[in-house]
């Protein structure tokens, strides 16, 4: 699968998926944002960090990069994208997923693993999950409260795109359980598509024993399993 | 040479300069004329306290600094660099950003990381992780000195978050304490570690004559004009007038200046760089001309600048943030556009090295400064302050005999430096950089460099209280800590980074804390076998209310060989046995026992003994590379009975543990006694009496004097009594210590 890994000015954790894509067996490239084209690549990551230093609102100007033109074509034409944290905000900046990454409910920038639930083991991203699995991976952000109006919110439930979102160690949601306030407990939706994936927590930082928690591996296994399947049909 | 708008050098102007009558007349001594003003700014802010080190320089020197490890030694370069294995190595350093941060808490704290970050990058190491070491004035109770110690430890936090989040370097370890000696006199001590090859080794030498200068980075403006100086005298009233002396930082500017700067040595095009920290402009061009025996010879107008009308004082004074002076070897200029132009930095080629010896500073081509370079960096005068041991260092030990044992757990649970700090580290990316393999809240950070494949621990320590109590046995316990706390984690130290944080060395009792702390601190980093690579001296540290009680902050680097020997100090699960080893101490002396519950800091700090502390961290680590250690921690403030709580805390659930205490020693002795080297280890059940006997055979006083149990139940049996605990309700009030106060006040 090869991917490649969007670098903007700001860009932190380029690095991380980097490391956790190849060892999982992606094949992985950065690819620098003045760049034109997208040509030749699988899979796009939209990384997190600090793209432009959060100027104006969180991938606001990210969203504008000369590459993001290529990315959202490959978008629309059903090319698979996944966006983490900042990546997630930039992915909402250009319209590519309904809603806004607002300022946390406590005002805090908030690090910390969290339990996110799969909602639905029916999408490239979660098929080797099941649902009502709890996953536990990282999250490492000031502004990840998810938020959409009514209507956008029950589309997204009703078309079976909320994937994730997050839960207690049980897999109950609760306000205790929201990290961030985001609506209906968000932590990660999809387009209507379904190629198109947004997720607050880093599962690249989840996928070294040594760190703690491999759960993140599920999603990225999941979408070089869907791949595999594909190629067989 | 004085332009006609620039004021007239009078007594008065060289007096606010912070220059003495004989400093100044050394400096027409050197110069073999009168400054102008500019040059007066320039010497004002090399020969301050925070750029020279003249009050302190003799007493540095006492500092071990070499060793087989050892590849940029202390006072070469912006950091120290010790070798790690394979090729590999690590600079690290720790800076102090006190003033500031008690003046504008946010700022101050934020570009104090900025600064340690592009010392360690401009070595030309790629920063991995961030530590810090805390100090404010009481949280707790009423009044508006508690009200302004929320504010600035708020600030704080909130500004080393800010930019080491942005920056996307995680900020994984260290520690904050709390005590009326820092009411007014915050001390920010922050730490970096970056990794490289041997051969990628930067230095800050303008070699080469003929080579251009460059200037990158954000522009210049006049923020934090003269912060060098504003650091180097006591903080007063007046010194909210010093806010503009407060620098401005921008991380997102820095993270590209770093990535550029990081892809810029890649190529061979660099003969020298160097940061643009306290002094700005001027510390880099003199220091990096000193360095390579050549001059420099800058043309104002070519600096980018961001305000318009700047004078030359203003321009070579300004501290703002952001900016490296980089010598690059003529003919490679296209390099660095290149690089600085993907990034969209701005750069300008402001000068040139020359061979002369000078640091000569035009303004539209005409001379404003001619300094010989070297006289300016080094030659700054050294003093040698008198000091005088006070006639009494702490108050009258109270009697204990009647207090009732188990209140103090929970009240020392509850004091905010020992608190759980979560509400702390919780708002800093710990994580980023997937490396962090022992999280925040254990007593060593762990972290994998994934590059060069080394686990490497870091620990900042400094109990404060035992430095006010004895400065000599303070200091050598600071360092003995951090030993042992590395050897907590698995890990062997490597080297060490100090932070001195004192008063007005014009005053002969603070100068004499400073003596006696570096020598505890030399002698136990001999002892250690620690060269210390680098670090940072804090003067001034001082208000009308006195000094800050005297903080010598060490950070110490270990490396671990095998992440099998990655330990964390939790009990892990009940049924295990609990070890001491180190024996059960008696000292109360300087115990957070008798501050808590007494309101004293009283007696003198625990005796250190380097060969019994030394023998026990290495029996630990024989026991973790059998590889039959669950969870070690090691007993500090609130002895026995804190260390036994904090080890039940654990982030998997509230264990609980049953425990005996030999001996007719008065409870409170027993239970809170702050003796030196122990650790609480936990192992298998059937394993226990072996591995104690193990210890003993090596010299080292264990035995078991317990189990984890799963009941919640925390039990100390000591001469027919049991102390009990609940341990849930321990754990609810050391973890809501710190949040309890700080979010009714947001």
């Amino acid at each position: 699968m090869r991917t490649a890994i969007v670098r903007f000015p700001g860009s932190n954790c380029d690095q991380d998926c980097f490391q956790a894509l190849a060892a999982l067996g992606y094949d992985p490239h950065y690819l620098w944002h003045k760049e034109d084209s997208v040509s030749g690549f699988d899979f796009i990551v939209l990384p997190g960090g600090f793209s432009y230093g959060d100027y104006l609102r969180c991938g606001a100007i990210a969203r504008f990069s000369p590459v993001m033109k290529s990315v959202i074509e490959f978008a629309k034409s059903g090319g698979l994208v996944m966006g983490i944290c900042n990546g997630f905000q930039i992915l909402c900046e250009s319209g590519l997923l309904p809603g806004a990454l607002m300022r946390n409910r406590s005002l805090h920038f908030v690090c910390k693993h969290v339990g996110v639930r799969v909602e639905h083991y029916t999408t490239a991203w979660t098929q080797n999950a099941s649902t009502g699995m709890v996953l536990n991976i990282p999250i490492a952000h000031g502004e990840g409260r998810y938020v959409a109006d009514a209507e956008t919110v029950e589309q997204l439930r009703r078309e079976r795109r909320i994937l994730l979102k997050y839960c207690d160690a049980d897999g109950a949601t609760s306000d205790a359980g929201n990290p961030n306030g985001s609506v209906e407990n968000i932590a990660g939706i999809c387009n209507a598509a379904g190629n198109v994936f947004g997720l607050m927590p880093h599962p690249e930082r989840a996928c070294d024993p040594l760190l703690g928690s491999i759960d993140g591996r599920v999603i990225f296994e999941s979408l070089l399993a869907s791949r595999k399947v594909q190629k067989v049909a | 040479m004085n332009t006609k708008s620039d004021p007239a050098i009078t007594p008065e102007l060289v007096a606010s300069h912070g220059i003495t009558p004989e400093e100044y007349e050394r400096i027409i001594g050197i110069l073999g004329r009168a400054p102008n003003y500019t040059e007066l700014g320039i010497f004002s802010v090399m020969w301050s306290e925070h750029c020279s080190y003249k009050n302190s320089k003799p007493e540095l020197r006492k500092f071990p600094t070499t060793g087989p490890r050892v590849l940029v030694r202390a006072g070469e370069e912006n950091a120290g660099v010790i070798d790690i294995g394979d090729g590999w190595a690590v600079a690290f350093k720790m800076e102090s950003h006190n003033h500031p941060s008690a003046i504008e808490p946010f700022q101050g704290a934020a570009t104090g990381v900025g600064g340690i970050i592009r010392d360690i990058f401009t070595m030309g190491a790629r920063p991995v992780f961030s530590l810090n070491s805390l100090r404010f004035g009481s949280i707790t109770g009423e009044g508006s000195g508690v009200k302004n110690n929320r504010r600035l430890f708020a600030g704080v936090v909130a500004g080393i978050a800010h930019y080491g989040n942005c920056i996307g370097i995680p900020t994984i370890g260290g520690e904050v304490y709390f005590d009326p000696s820092y009411e007014g006199n915050p001390l920010v001590n922050v730490f970096c570690l970056g990794v490289l090859r041997h051969e990628q080794i930067a230095r800050g030498a303008a070699k080469g004559v003929g080579n251009p200068v460059f200037y990158v980075g954000a522009e210049t403006g006049r923020d934090g004009l003269a912060g060098a100086a504003f650091a180097s005298r006591d903080l007063t009233e007046e010194s909210k007038e010093d806010r503009p002396a407060v620098q401005v930082g921008d991380p997102f500017r820095e993270k590209l200046l770093l990535e550029a700067c990081l892809e810029l040595l890649a190529t061979d095009a660099v003969a020298g760089i160097q940061d643009m920290g306290a002094a700005g402009l001027t510390c880099s061009t003199c220091e990096t001309a000193s360095r390579g025996g050549t001059g420099v010879e800058i043309e104002l107008t070519k600096v980018p600048q961001r305000e318009t009308g700047m004078t030359p004082y203003e321009t070579m004074l300004s501290e703002s943030q952001e900016r490296m002076l980089i010598i690059v070897k003529k003919g490679h200029e296209e390099e660095v556009t290149r690089i600085f132009e993907k990034w969209d930095l701005p750069y300008a080629e402001v000068g040139v090295v020359n061979d002369d010896g000078m640091m000569r500073v035009r303004n539209h081509g005409e001379i404003v400064a001619e300094i010989p370079a070297s006289k300016l960096a080094d030659d700054a005068p050294i003093y040698h302050r008198e000091y005088q041991a006070p006639v009494q260092t702490g108050e009258t030990v109270p009697d204990y005999a009647h207090d009732e044992p188990a209140a103090g757990l929970p009240a020392l649970l509850g004091h905010p430096s020992i608190a759980s700090k979560r509400w702390v580290w919780q708002q800093y990316d710990h994580m980023v950089r997937a490396g962090t393999a022992v999280l925040p809240g254990s007593d060593a950070a762990v972290f994998l460099i994934r590059e060069a494949g080394k686990i490497l621990a870091a620990t900042s320590d400094c109990n404060s209280l035992y430095c006010t109590l004895n400065p000599r046995e303070g200091a050598r316990i600071a360092v003995a800590e951090a030993a042992r706390n590395l050897a907590c984690s698995g890990a062997v130290p490597l080297a060490v980074t100090d932070n001195l944080n004192f008063g007005n060395p014009h005053r002969p009792e603070n100068f004499w804390q400073l003596r006696e702390s570096v020598e505890g601190l030399a002698e136990a980093c001999r002892e250690f076998d620690v060269p210390v690579t680098g670090g940072n001296v804090s003067l001034y540290n001082q208000s009308p209310a006195g000094a800050v009680d005297p903080t010598p902050t060490v950070g110490m680097v270990g490396i671990i060989e095998d992440a099998a020997h990655i330990t964390r100090q939790h009990f892990r699960q009940a049924d295990d046995a609990i070890l001491l080893i180190g024996g059960f101490g008696h000292e109360l002396g300087g115990s957070h026992y008798f501050l808590t519950m007494h309101g004293k800091k009283a007696g003198q700090p625990p005796h250190m003994d380097f060969a019994k502390e030394k023998a026990v961290h290495e029996a630990l680590r024989s026991l973790i590379r059998m590889k039959s250690v669950f969870s070690a921690h090691d007993l500090s403030e609130g002895g026995l009975a804190v260390a036994l709580a904090e080890c039940c805390f654990s982030p998997n659930g509230t264990l609980g543990a049953t425990i005996s205490i030999p001996g007719d020693a008065h409870p409170v002795e027993a239970l809170y006694n702050e003796s030196q080297g122990r650790i609480l280890v936990t192992v298998k059940s059937e394993n226990a009496s072996a591995l104690a006997g193990l210890c003993e055979w090596r010299g080292v006083k264990a035995q078991r004097i317990g189990t984890v149990t799963r009941d919640g139940v925390i039990s100390i049996a000591h001469r027919g009594h049991n102390y009990e605990w609940d341990a849930g309700k321990l754990q609810a009030v050391w973890e809501n210590a710190i949040p309890s106060v700080m979010e009714s006040a947001e």
